[in-house]
């Protein structure tokens, strides 16, 4: 394949999809009018994120076969896989998705939203929904909407863990029943595959919960019979949009071109230009290894790839090859509930207490356990430092060198709302009055920036499940199709 | 002495999961990195020794030639967002790398393979 000639059309035989969107066209499976280049724009690093128009006007000009844009991370935290909330706001995301769906529709190029929402649960799967609805209506557009949900039931989970085909991913403790009953949500990561089968449906635009960012930049052109390798690592860089250019940015466009053994980065705006060496150092970005990148069903492998200016601000990338797994894998994300949080913040100036300040943050913890109800009642009761070792912990090496003025957040997570404010609020009255060894400040040893001083900061969840689970590609990933007529 | 905000066009820290994190060092010239490739400068013991932690607990050193960068993983104690975290995203963890003071040995073969002599202790 690598020797065909640009530009001419390839026909290889039987692909086990029916495409009829876009400028290719199967017939009956019998094979596919392969071409020579497929283009992808990315708007943006996560749906709600914003572009300029002008630079996505640009990427229309360059007549994309697809339009694809991650909306989620784990890196806010799991807060918000949780609780169902989405990281972006809700005007920012509308208006990214007016743009978007505009674009698709009047173009007629396929759209393709993964991790709606942030988290891609149901309910972040549903929020996305309602606005692409609401706009649909709004914008008279008519188009098939495929819809991808990425929720795994807990007993399907449960069943993988008891066959013994679940995993834990590297620093992550192995998985546990119980920890599987007390998540709030679980979804998977979804591959290529279930967002292929929307687009074979003939879905114009498809919304997809929880999904390995690449996947939905890579589904259709590996439909169309690019390279996996290829179309995958591309799919990594574009999931960043612009961030991969230089200077880097979430909040512009990027086009991706794709071809039979390369593809190249092209920037949509003025101000930025791909570099090898921008495109190599994001290859480095939130990975763990840069050569070999896991994602459902196999790995990306960057051994061989290499990175070289095509001119005009493009970069060129060769080598990328995708190495399929023996086994199917998806990778499960869980959250549970720990409790609720109420915080106080204040400042520290006296240098006598600044001096003495791990002894009494240690004899005020024991002073609030002691009034306390039950004897790890203060189990929850952290001190964030700042100025000390606020960022690194224990960690910090120049922890024995505090700054002139200390940071201190108290931050009290409970079971319940109220045993929080109780927490805080003892340890906020306890400190302000601390009579430490050595004080001749007498009046008072906090200075709070705020009336009132305790602060309740919502629930609290942490990461219950992130884990591998062999499975059929499709099986965890129904998709609907819903008709939204103008 | 040298530090690495000599030699280095990036040191960052970010998470690359909720239970680890990766530091990235990129050089700017060639030459360092392949001086501190060859030598192993940055090493697993070196990490454990700058991050307070056993060398057992580092995860990964690796060395990426394509980006002239210096890859490093570890595992986070307390997984992202969850009670006592302090940096949920794992973007400033990276200042241990800068404190780093080191002796820049001449390159492979003899000589400072830079334009510029380092100073001498």
């Amino acid at each position: 394949m690598q020797n065909l000639p640009e530009k001419q059309p390839v026909t290889i035989s039987v692909l086990p999809f029916e495409v009829n969107s876009g400028q290719c066209r199967i017939t009956a499976g019998r094979g596919i009018i392969l071409m020579a280049a497929f283009t992808v724009l990315s708007p943006t690093a996560i749906l709600g994120y914003g572009f300029p128009e002008d630079s996505f006007q640009r990427g229309l000009e360059c007549a994309p076969d697809l339009i694809a844009v991650d909306a989620g991370s784990t890196d806010p935290g799991p807060y918000y896989l949780g609780s169902g909330k989405s990281f972006t706001d809700r005007h920012a995301v509308r208006r990214d998705l007016a743009l978007l769906l505009q674009a698709a529709v009047s173009g007629d190029i396929p759209l393709v939203i993964g991790s709606a929402g942030g988290a891609g649960a149901r309910p972040h799967l549903e929020w996305t929904l309602a606005i692409v609805r609401e706009l649909a209506r709004e914008l008279q557009l008519s188009f098939r909407l495929g819809i991808i949900s990425a929720d795994v039931p807990r007993e399907r989970a449960l069943a993988g863990l008891r066959q013994g085909r679940v995993s834990a991913l590297t620093g992550v403790p192995p998985l546990d029943e119980a920890s599987l009953a007390d998540s709030t949500a679980l979804v998977a990561q979804m591959g290529v595959e279930p967002i292929q089968q929307a687009l074979s449906l003939g879905c114009q635009v498809v919304v997809a919960g929880r999904a390995y960012d690449p996947a939905v930049f890579a589904a259709l052109p590996m439909m169309r019979g690019f390279d996996p390798g290829l179309a995958l690592h591309l799919g990594k860089i574009l999931e960043c949009a612009a961030i991969a250019a230089s200077p880097g940015s979430g909040a512009d466009c990027a086009l991706g071109i794709l071809e039979q053994d390369r593809f190249i980065l092209r920037p949509l705006s003025a101000e930025r230009c791909f570099t090898p060496t921008s495109v190599a150092a994001h290859t480095l970005y939130e990975k763990s290894n840069p050569y070999l990148l896991p994602g459902p069903g196999g790995d990306l492998d960057l051994r061989g790839v290499s990175f070289e200016s095509a001119g005009e601000g493009q970069v060129a990338v060769r080598g990328s090859r995708f190495i399929p797994a023996d086994r199917y894998c998806v990778k499960l994300e869980g959250a549970r509930r720990v409790g609720c949080r109420s915080i106080s913040i204040a400042g520290v100036r006296d240098p006598v207490m600044i001096g003495s300040m791990d002894t009494i943050l240690q004899q005020v913890r024991e002073r609030v356990r002691a009034m306390l109800p039950a004897a790890d009642s203060d189990r929850g009761l952290s001190f964030h430092v700042y100025g000390r070792d606020g960022v690194m912990g224990a960690g910090e090496p120049r922890r024995g060198h505090p700054a002139h003025e200390l940071g201190i957040v108290i931050d009290a997570v409970c079971p319940t709302p109220e045993a929080a404010d109780t927490l805080c609020s003892l340890t906020r009255s306890t400190l302000l009055h601390f009579g430490y060894q050595g004080r001749i400040a007498t009046a008072g040893n906090l200075a709070f920036p705020f009336s009132p001083s305790d602060l309740r900061a919502g629930e609290v969840y942490e990461f219950s499940v992130y884990h591998l689970l062999e499975a059929d590609p499709l099986e965890l990933f129904p998709v609907t199709v819903e008709e939204l007529q103008a | 002495m040298t530090t690495l905000s000599e030699l280095a066009q990036v040191v960052r820290s970010k998470n690359t999961s909720p239970f680890t994190y990766s530091l990235d060092i990129m050089f700017r010239e060639k030459a360092d990195y392949l001086r501190f490739k060859s030598l192993q400068l940055v090493n697993a013991s070196l990490v454990a020794r700058l991050y307070g932690v056993p060398e057992s607990r580092v995860l990964d050193v690796i060395y990426f030639d394509p980006a002239l960068a210096i890859k490093i993983c570890l595992p986070r104690e307390i997984s992202s967002g969850a009670p006592g975290d302090r940096d949920v995203y794992g973007a400033q963890q990276h200042a241990p790398l800068l404190l780093w003071e080191f002796e820049l040995p001449d390159a492979p073969g003899g000589g400072q393979s830079r334009n510029s002599p380092l100073p001498t202790p």
